[in-house]
Parts: structure tokens; sequence; C-alpha cells
């Protein structure tokens, strides 16, 4: 699997951190919504399909990467910096937001 | 008198082995069951087999989207074993074993199970310590382990790179004798005869694609065969636990699905008797009774459904292997493949009633559960007949996870790659 960080171009998969599942939003710290928080910390999405996930090229320029991913097939659909388009396009419920 | 004997082998070889009858029947589904069961895998096959001998459940389906067997029960590396950390895990787990130990017995159907030990090495002071430690629960618990000096092991497994020079010294290990490997396509063929033979309908080829609902209710499914209604509906699907729980509108689960590879290498002379694992990454070896070695090592380490691995796994696996049995480098790997692994967020199972009224649950096995097979049908029938757990699966409910009281014997976190 390759995937092409925005600034290094296209690179191999050993190169990169697996961060997982770009769906949840941390709640507020001073939250103290517990169904929130475990929500956040415990429920995934888990989708065999389309997954919005977070990797950082940890090998290379360490930047925090957006990726959409398809799990069944691997296929990369974007690659985006993660600190400039922190919420995922295909959240399909946003449990954090109650917080 | 039993089906498989010595006699009953020996007639049919004289007659040419064309007189033995097919292991099981193929029913067309009926409109309804008692209980249905979704996943023809070993924990569904072996689920519906107790529910019908143990708790005398009879009308039962097995529902399987493709062939028996397909799934991990067909994948895994056999390896059986019940040394954990947690007493949660190590009674569950030792039931398993001992229910392993009479398993071919029972089943009538030799399962192959092969108590020729577990053996896990520490690389440094600190990690002989650890394995100490998890000895002395084990003992605590009734469940044999022995600590063995360098020396000790060196004989055991004299292939093994046993100098200071190794790239990781071994200091010590810790054997579980009572463990080992069984094999496991006669794993699914035993229970799913066995339970044929009780009356339940083994259906394959026969996708389930949605719940029947009445209200919260779950009262059937529907499936590529037509819907089929039920008064209780067990899923236990491994690693499409995702999939199908969100076919009943349940689309977050503390689960992520992540695929495991495992490689077989051309045969060879009796080289390994015992399983090894290696201390310093994510590696495990053993021989089969054919002299391939059956190894693996860790997840790929991204979700994926897909049931086939990638290339950098392959190499770090095989990198482990020759740091450990240098002299393995001109063997040649036979094939590999892939399953997808239901993990969960520390570690543990998932054997409960509910989440809706109507359903029971059994998932969140990771890359283990075949070791579980016996006990987690056993319990999992106990739940559904009774709809109350067994005293061995109690903990391992699905709100373990905000009542605080998850079971992490690995003291990972909730990162579902790393256990
Ligand atoms: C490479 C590898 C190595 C492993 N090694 C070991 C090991 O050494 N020791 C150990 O203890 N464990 C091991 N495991 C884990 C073990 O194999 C699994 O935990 C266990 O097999 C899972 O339970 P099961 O047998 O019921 O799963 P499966 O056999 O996967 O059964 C689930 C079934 O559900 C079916 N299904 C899915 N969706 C549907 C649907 N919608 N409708 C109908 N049917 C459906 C699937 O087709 C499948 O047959 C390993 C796993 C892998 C992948
Ligand atoms: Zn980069």
């Amino acid at each position: 699997m390759l995937i092409t960080c925005p600034y290094c171009g296209p690179r191999d998969v050993s190169e990169f951190a697996y961060q997982g599942d770009g769906n949840r939003t941390r709640p507020d710290p001073a939250s103290t919504d517990s169904e929130a928080w475990n929500a956040y910390v415990y429920d995934r999405l888990n989708p065999a399909g389309i997954h919005n996930e977070i990797w950082q090229h940890a090998g290379g320029c360490r930047v925090h990467l957006a990726v959409v991913r398809d799990t069944l097939t691997h296929e990369i659909s974007s690659v985006r910096f993660a600190r400039e388009h922190g919420t995922p396009t295909h959240s399909r419920r946003n449990h954090g937001a109650k917080a | 008198m039993a089906e498989y004997s010595a006699f009953s082998l020996l007639k049919n070889a004289l007659s040419g082995n064309r007189d033995w009858k097919p292991a099981w029947r193929k029913p067309s589904p009926k409109a309804s069951y008692d209980v249905i069961i979704i996943g023809g895998g070993g924990h569904g096959l072996s689920t519906a087999y107790y529910l019908a001998k143990e708790f005398g459940i009879t009308n039962v389906a097995v529902l399987e989207k493709g062939y028996l067997g397909s799934g991990n029960v067909g994948r895994n590396t056999t390896a059986v074993r019940s040394n954990y950390l947690l007493p949660q895990n190590t009674r569950f787990y030792e039931h398993s074993m001992k229910m392993w130990e009479n398993l071919s017995h029972d089943l009538n159907y030799n399962v192959m199970f092969s108590q020729r030990g577990v053996l896990n090495l520490a690389h440094t002071p600190g990690q002989l310590d650890d394995l100490a430690r998890k000895g002395n629960a084990m003992r605590h618990l009734g469940v044999d382990a022995e600590l063995m000096t360098p020396v000790e092991i060196g004989r055991r497994v004299p292939g093994l790179d046993m100098s200071q020079q190794a790239r990781f010294p071994i200091y010590g290990g810790l054997m579980q004798e009572r463990a080992g490997t069984a094999r496991h396509d006669a794993v699914a063929w035993g229970y799913a005869r066995g339970a044929d033979r009780r009356g339940v309908d083994i259906i394959e080829n026969c996708e389930v694609t949605g719940f029947l609902r009445d209200g919260d209710r779950v009262t059937g499914v529907s499936t590529s065969r037509g819907d089929i209604r039920a008064k209780k509906v067990a899923v236990a699907v491994a690693g499409s636990t995702g999939r199908v729980m969100q076919l009943a509108g349940i689309d977050r689960m503390p689960i992520e699905s992540h695929v495991l590879q495992a490689f077989v290498s051309e045969s060879l002379k009796p080289f390994l008797d015992t399983v090894l694992t290696f201390g310093m990454g994510h590696f495990y070896v053993g021989q089969s009774d054919k002299g391939g070695l059956v190894y693996g090592g860790d997840l790929d380490g991204y979700n994926s459904y897909a049931q086939r691995g990638s290339l950098p796994i392959v190499e770090e696996v095989m990198s482990e292997m020759l740091a450990l049995f240098p002299s393995l480098a001109p063997v040649r790997v036979l094939r590999s493949w892939g399953g997808v692994c239901d993990m969960s967020m520390d570690g543990s199972p998932i054997i409960t009633t509910g989440p809706l009224p109507g359903m029971y649950l059994n998932c969140g096995w990771c890359y283990g559960g075949f070791k579980a097979t016996p006990a987690s049908g056993f319990c999992f029938a106990h739940t559904i007949a009774k709809d109350a757990p067994h005293e061995f699966n109690a903990p391992f409910t699905l709100d373990r996870f905000s009542r605080g009281t998850v079971i992490d014997d690995k003291g990972q976190g909730p990162t579902p790659r790393m256990h």
C-alpha cells in the first residue's frame, strides 16, 4: 500500500504510523458527560468500506494526515493534512457533540 | 455404537471408503426456529452443539454465508492454551482447556488435540520476571505453568540460537505443558456433525442480510434464502461483527476489524515439538503433523475487512523467525493467507444477552478465539437457553466498557490493534 503524503509524495505504508479511527470527536475536556466520553474512547464505526482515519508520516516529515481509505480494497481516495481538516466528511453520527 | 471406531474404519477401508455417509445434511431453511445462530464458524457450530446436547434445544438453525469453515475457524494457526494473567480470562480459558482434553471423545471425532506445550520466551531479565508473575497467577488458579531455564529450553528446542550472540539472547521462558494444538477443520466438522445428528439444521450459502423486528425486539432474520423467524437470534460472526450489527441498526461497537496473516513452510523433518512464542516482537511458530512450520506474527495494523495481508508484515515475520532460528533461512514458504479478526477494546471477548431484546451476542475474539471454541459454545448456549450468563462468561459483558470493568490482560488500553 502506498500513501501519498502531501509533502513527500507517494511513500510505502511502512513509513506511516496508524493512529486509528478519524470519526471520533473528543468531548470538551471539562465535560462530565460519561456517555460522550465512553463513545469517544470505546465505540467505533468500523465500516466495511469507506473509512476516515488518521495516519502520521512517522518515518518521513512527521505530519498527521486525514486519510480516506476503503477497508475492503485498501484504495485511498483522499489524503489531507489532519490539522486543516480535523472533522471527517463521512461521520454518520456525532456522539461527542452532546458534550 | 460410535460411528467412527477402529471397526468402522477397517470395514470402510475394505469397501474402498465408498459407504461413508455425509457428515451433515444439507437442509433447506424452515420458516421458523427456536434459535437461529448467525455464523457457521467454530463458535456458531459449538453453540448449536451444546444447545442441543446440554440444554435440549434442537429446533436450531446455523446460518452460514459461505461454506462451513470458510471463516477464521479454518484460517487460524491452531494454538490452544490457557496462560492468561487475569482471573476472568484464566477461568474461562482453563474451562475450555478441560473441554479440549475430552473433545475428540465427546464428539466421536478426532480433533487431533496435541498437548505439545506452548513456551513463551523471555529475552530480558525483566521479561522473565513478568513471565514468572504470570506463571504464579496461573498456578494460583490451578493451571499448570513451569518457568524454564535457558539450558532446559536449549534441550527442548535444539534449533534455537541460545548463544549470548543471538540477536535477542534467551533468558528463560514460561511453559504450559498442557497447551498445544488441534486440527482446526476437524473442530468445525466434528461440531457440525454432532449438532446435525442432534437435529440442528446447518444451512450453508445463506447470508443474513437484515433483521426482522417487532419494535425493538428481534424476531428473525432476512437472508439470501428468504426470511426466517426465530424466538432467539444469536450472532457469532467473529470478524464480520461490525457489519452484522450494523444490519440491526447498531452502528458503533467496541470492536475494530483487523487482518492477521499466517504462513506455512514446506515440510521439514521433526524440528519443533512445542509451540514457541518470541518475546521481542510478535512471532510464534509450531510444526504441523505434516511437517510444515505454521507461524504468524502481528496484525497488519490498520482496519481491514480484506482477507489478505500486506507485505511489510511478511518481511517482519520472516525476520523475527530468523532471529530465533538462523538455520531456517533456506526453508521456503509454501503459502500464506489472512483472516479478519474482531479486535475488542480490551482484548477480551463478549458473550452476552442483547444488546437488543431477542438477540444474543458472541464476539471480540481478537486473534485468540480458536482455543475458546468449546467454552465459548458452551457458555453462549447457556446464555441463550437460560437468558443469563454462565459464571465463566459473566464478566464478558458488552457494557463493561462503560461500567469501567474492562478485562485488559496485557494492560494495553483501548487500542485494539495492540492486544
Ligand atoms: C491467521 C489467524 C491465526 C489465528 N491463530 C489462532 C490461534 O493460534 N489460536 C487461537 O486460539 N485463535 C487463533 N485465531 C483466532 C480464531 O481463529 C478466531 O478467534 C475464531 O476462529 C473466531 O470464531 P469462529 O471460529 O466462530 O469464526 P469464523 O470461523 O470466522 O466464523 C464466523 C462465520 O460467520 C460467517 N458470517 C459472517 N457474516 C455473516 C452473515 N451476514 N450471514 C451468515 N454468516 C455470516 C462467516 O462466513 C464465518 O464463517 C487466529 C485467527 C487468524 C485469522
Ligand atoms: Zn511526509
